[in-house]
Parts: C-alpha cells; structure tokens; sequence
C-alpha cells in the first residue's frame, strides 16, 4: 500500500491492479521513490521575470494605461511598415488585423477562405490582443515595449476594428469590458475517432 | 517564395525582414544591435561563403582507386540530393521531401520545419524548464538535471495541422508528396514523461490545463488539458539517437504524441499549472477550425488518421510491370490497423502490407504489389486507425467541414497514371 501512495499520480491513468506491477517496487528499471529530489526550487523573482501570460478571465495584466491616440501614433511607427497603415496586412506573410465586412460578421469562414480572420471578426478575446503583442510584436524587437503601450496598441488595434470609442484609454478594467464579436463562436473539439467524421 | 501550403507558414523570409527593418527606418530597432535583428543573422559567418568545392571525378571503376577516410561527421552520398523545402523562411515552413524516403524514420535533417519567429540559439548551461502555478515546489530544471530521471523512448511523428491545406483548397496536379503532406515527420524520440515532472513539482490534482512556452522570439504558448500531462506527454532532448536540432526545439521540447505539432512546444522553457486555458494568439486566431453554422472548433489537437502514397508520384514516370504501391500512414489517436489500396479511383479496394510494428501515434509504411499494364489509373490509399476511423474523401470533408476549414486535413488523395507512365497528383476523391 505504500507503494500505491508513493505512485498516487499514476493512479490517473492505470487501473490501481497494474499499478502495483507496473510502476513499483522491484520491477526491472529501479525503484520509483515518491519524488527524485532532481531540479532546484525557482524564486518567487525569477518566475516573476517570465511569467508574462494573460487569461482570458484577465489574470496576468499588468499595470498600466494607454490611449488610442497614442496606440495610433505608436502604431505608425512601429507596426504599420509591415501591416499597412490602417492594420491591412500584406498577406500572406503580414497577417491583416483590421476588418468586420458582411461575411466575415456571419463568422462564414467555413464557406470561404478568403474572408481575412481579423481581430474585429475572429478574436474571441481582448486579452489575447494585449498577450500577442507583448509576447511577440514588433516581429524584428520582441519584448521591446513597455506595458503601457502595448496597452495603447491594444486600445488603437481594437478602436480600429470599431469596439472601442477613438477617445478611449485602456488599463487593466477597462480591457476587460471590451465585447469581442467572435466571442460565443468557439466550441470545443467533438471528433471522437471511429465511424463519425466530424 | 509563397509555398501554396504555407499560406499558414506566411512565407516571411529573411530578407522581408531585412526590408520590414528597413523600412522602419530602425524606429522599431532603436537600441537593438544589428546583428541582434535576426539570430540567424548573428549566426552568419564573418568570413566570406567558401568558394563552391571542386568534387573529386567519379572513378571508372571505384574498386581500383582508393577510397576517402574516415571523418567527423558523416555526409549523404554527393547522388542523393533529398531537400526540404521552401527554404530561408523566418516565419513559416519547410517541408519533408517524403517521395524521397524510406522506412519510417525521417531524418532529423530532414525533419520538416515550422517556426513563427525563427530558431532561437539556446545555450544549455542557461536554458532552463521552469514549472510553476498550481504546483506545491516551483521548480527548474536544466536539461542536465532532466537527463537523471527515467529516460523513455518513443517512435512519434509530428505533424502540423495545416499540413496538406494547398492541396484541399487547390489541388493542382503538379503537387507532390512533399507539397501535400511534407509537413509531418516520424522520430524516434527521447526524454522523460512529464507526469514525472509534474509529480516532481506536485502539481495540484484539481488543475485542469498547464501552459507551455518556449524560448523562442514569440514566445509561443499553447494550453493542453492536464490528463495529457499524465497519460503520454513527454519532455524530450533527443532525435534519432542525438540531441535535438536546433530546429526541433534544442536544448528541449514538449512532445505530445498525436497532438497537432504547433501543441508540441519547441525550446520549451515554462510550464505553468492552472485551472483554465489561456486563450493565447495560436489556439484562438489560429490552429482553430471554422466549421459551417457559423462556429469554429477549439482545441482541436488529436490528428485524424491518414496515408499518403509516397511511390509512385509526381512528378516521376513509371515503368510498365510490376511495382510496389508504397507510402505512410498515421493516426492522432492510436495504431493504424489497416490500409487498403484502389488502382481504380476507389471502385475496389485491396489490403495493403503494413510493413513493421505498426506503433501508435506513429508512421506506419504500408505496401501492395501491383502490375501496371499500361493503362490509365487512379491510385488511391485509405488508412484505418484502432478506434474505426476511416480516413474519409475529399468530399465528405468538405460536406462537414467546409472548403474554408484551416486546419486537420485529412484527405484521401491519389496519383493519375498516364498512359504514358506520366505521374499528376489526383485531389479531387
Ligand atoms: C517586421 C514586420 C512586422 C512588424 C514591424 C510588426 N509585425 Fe506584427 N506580425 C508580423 C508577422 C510576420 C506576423 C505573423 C506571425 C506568425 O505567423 O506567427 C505578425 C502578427 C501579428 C499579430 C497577429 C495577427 C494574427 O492574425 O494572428 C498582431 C496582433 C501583430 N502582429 C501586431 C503587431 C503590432 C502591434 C506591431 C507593432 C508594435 C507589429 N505587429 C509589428 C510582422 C510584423
């Protein structure tokens, strides 16, 4: 039984009865201990230093505040050289992030591929914007931004996509009352295998 | 430079950067070095590109001549010239020239490519897997210290799942195996099981998905649901036998067996334990399938089953007699139990051999011994995996799915013989 209580993870995914055989005590390989006592325990500072991720439910923004106007000018500057001055790319290398033409607001991309998948039609959340642009933009100097404007990226590249008034700032609360139009689109993976194509 | 497929892999190559720089008018690379623009740049030699070698003649007869010894690091045969393709993409893709192949087992160098900001250069005495959030110990590990727990070796392939988009959307008959499929590859790979590691840290039985993040110049991440944590998934530092390339993700990647290749986190650097998905860029505005009815799937990881006949295909000919119809098949969800073969465009179907263990999550080559008679064929392929899945037709994908779908294609596809042994891609099953 100690054995079973020193592999207890494994339970999660072999039946208890092969547990025993399978992953304890005496098998050819070794023993498995509870823990290995391998690897160093990470600061509270240096996870701190690269945990940049933002959930959807807004955990992880930082502080910080920024406007349209200064995303706009921002923008024209540091990002406009490869997605077009009004954010319509050049596909296929520079990926549009303006658009909500007619199609694209019935969510229709199944029926057409060319409907370009902006953040106006196809993003489901405001905090990926924010998230994206930190982790990975401008393309030739990521992680070159401060915080605050990635917040006034993020308030231009959505005012531009009209879910945002051109007079607004944006900071951690306000981010989270923005209403994306592809939110409610999204539904989980339902193929299965065996005889139904999905 | 645009590769039909790579619509997804956006072709952005180097030298687009060097003009996207340019163009900036270095506003955007104020206080960046130069040489700090692209590592692949930083990489480049100071000295100026060799001068082509001058090959050896070929001798009349090799037995009387002696041969070349031994050295370092050996190189193919100056007759094979087996390429991946397109290359000097930054962000975007290179494919596995799969016509070329044989076996089960890609080369490593021939591994297929797809970075979204070029290959990071990762020197392993820094570069460190840091596992925090829902887990009793935050720890890090460098690949030293992963190397001391149980080492496990497995046959996988990776595929992405925009692999083979050119030839749903268009096909064209001057597609190859290369351009429709290129973007999967099968390797023997090494590492340890991430369920060690989460035990290891003491991940919080009620977390629900971890993210993972690599050290490359996005940053990539993607969310996986923890019961893959502790059932396959594994962090690995070795390929055939050695260490990872660069461009698989050295010093270590994540390898989540039958998952879509953008889930399979390259240069791995964090795992963060938590109770719900983080929605990042790549499982929201990418890698989802839009579907009709105005809805897109999610997370979307297991790859359906598939095969593709790598021999006969364009663009070569054929000889009349007898051939062997051989290619790959492979399943997201576990072994192919079976592949049958058509030579009439799907009017009959015959079992091919599986040649081998067929392994789960892995290519499996298939075989059938056929007679080419001189007329015109269709020569089709149909895999079947364990759970009953029959890789379906074109149209049938399609019907359910959408021309516009961007990910997971499956299709069966098939060569056109032509009365003269030509050899054209047929996409439209
Ligand atoms: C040197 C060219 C270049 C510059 C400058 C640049 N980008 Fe990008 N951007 C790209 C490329 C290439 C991609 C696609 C990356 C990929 O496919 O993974 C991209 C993708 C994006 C995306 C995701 C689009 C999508 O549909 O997935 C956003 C958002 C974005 N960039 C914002 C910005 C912002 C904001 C700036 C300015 C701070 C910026 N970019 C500057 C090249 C650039």
């Amino acid at each position: 039984m100690r054995a079973i209580q020193s592999c207890s993870l494994r339970v999660r995914v072999l039946p208890a009865a092969l547990l025993v055989l399978a992953a304890c005590g005496g098998k050819p390989g070794g023993d498995t201990p509870a823990r290995y006592g391998i690897g160093r325990a990470a600061t509270t500072q240096e996870i701190a230093a690269i945990d940049i991720d933002v959930g959807p439910d807004g955990a992880g923004l930082p502080a910080g505040k920024g406007s349209v106007s200064d995303g706009a000018a921002i923008y024209a500057t540091k990002c406009a050289q490869c997605h077009g001055q009004k954010g319509e790319g050049m596909p296929p290398a520079y990926p549009a992030m303006v658009g909500r033409d007619s199609a694209g607001e019935k969510f229709g991309f199944a029926k057409d591929a060319k409907i370009a998948k902006t953040i106006g039609n196809y993003w489901s959340n405001a905090t990926t914007v924010f998230d994206y642009i930190r982790r990975a933009m401008p393309h030739t100097a990521p992680g070159s931004l401060t915080n605050d404007e990635v917040y006034a990226l993020t308030a231009h590249l959505l005012s531009a996509n009209g879910l945002l008034p051109a007079t607004a700032t944006l900071d951690s609360a306000s981010l989270m009352q923005v209403k994306m139009p592809a939110a409610g689109h999204f539904v989980p993976d339902n193929r299965r295998g065996g005889g139904t194509i999905r | 430079m645009t590769d039909p497929e790579s619509k997804e892999g956006a072709a952005l190559t180097r030298r687009d950067l060097l003009r996207g720089a340019a163009v900036a008018g270095g506003a955007a690379l104020v206080g960046i070095p130069a040489v700090a623009r692209s590592q692949a740049q930083a990489l480049a030699p100071v000295v100026p590109p060799l001068v082509p070698q001058v090959l050896p003649p070929i001798p009349a007869d090799a037995t009387k001549l002696l041969g070349t010894p031994t050295s370092p690091v050996g190189t193919r045969s100056r007759f094979v010239t087996a390429s991946r393709a397109p290359t000097g993409e930054v962000t975007g893709t290179s494919f596995t020239p799969l016509q070329d192949l044989t076996g089960t087992i890609t080369p490593s160098d021939l591994h297929f490519e797809r970075h979204h900001a070029g290959i990071p250069l990762l020197d392993p005495a820094r570069h460190t897997l840091t596992v925090h959030g829902m887990v009793d110990r935050p720890m890090a590990f460098t690949v030293d210290e992963l190397r001391r727990f149980p080492q496990v070796t497995r046959v996988h392939f990776v595929e992405c799942s925009g692999n083979g988009r050119g030839a749903y959307r268009d096909p064209k008959p001057e597609l190859t195996p290369q351009k429709i499929a290129g973007m999967t590859s099968n390797s023997e790979w090494t590492g340890v099981r991430l369920a060690d590691i989460m035990k290891e840290v003491g991940a919080q039985a009620s977390a629900q998905w971890f993210l993972a993040e690599g050290g490359d110049a996005c940053l990539l991440a993607r969310s996986i649901p923890m019961p893959k944590a502790f059932d396959d998934a594994l962090v690995v530092w070795a390929q055939n036998g050695e260490p990872l390339r660069p461009e698989q993700g050295y010093p270590m990647r994540l390898l989540l067996p039958g998952y879509e290749g953008n889930a399979n986190v390259k240069w791995l650097r964090r795992l963060e334990v938590g109770m719900r998905p983080w929605m990042t860029r790549w499982e929201t505005a990418k890698y989802t399938d839009p579907l009709p009815g105005g809805i897109a799937r999610q997370f979307s990881f297991e790859m359906d089953a598939k095969s593709v006949i790598t021999s006969p295909c364009a663009p070569r000919t054929i000889t009349k007699g007898w051939n062997p119809i051989s290619g790959l098949a492979w399943s997201g969800r576990g072994r192919i139990t079976k592949v049958e073969v058509s030579t009439d465009n799907g009017k009959s179907w015959r079992e091919a051999e599986l040649q081998g263990p067929s392994l789960p999550k892995a290519h499996v080559r298939f075989a059938y011994m056929w007679e080419w008679k001189g007329s015109e064929q269709v020569l089709l392929s149909r895999a079947t995996d364990e759970t009953g899945y029959v890789q379906p037709t074109r149209a049938k994908l399609i019907e359910v799915r959408g021309k516009g779908t961007d990910y997971h294609f499956n299709p069966i596809y098939g060569w056109r013989i032509a009365t003269d042994g030509a050899i054209t891609f047929h996409g439209e099953s």
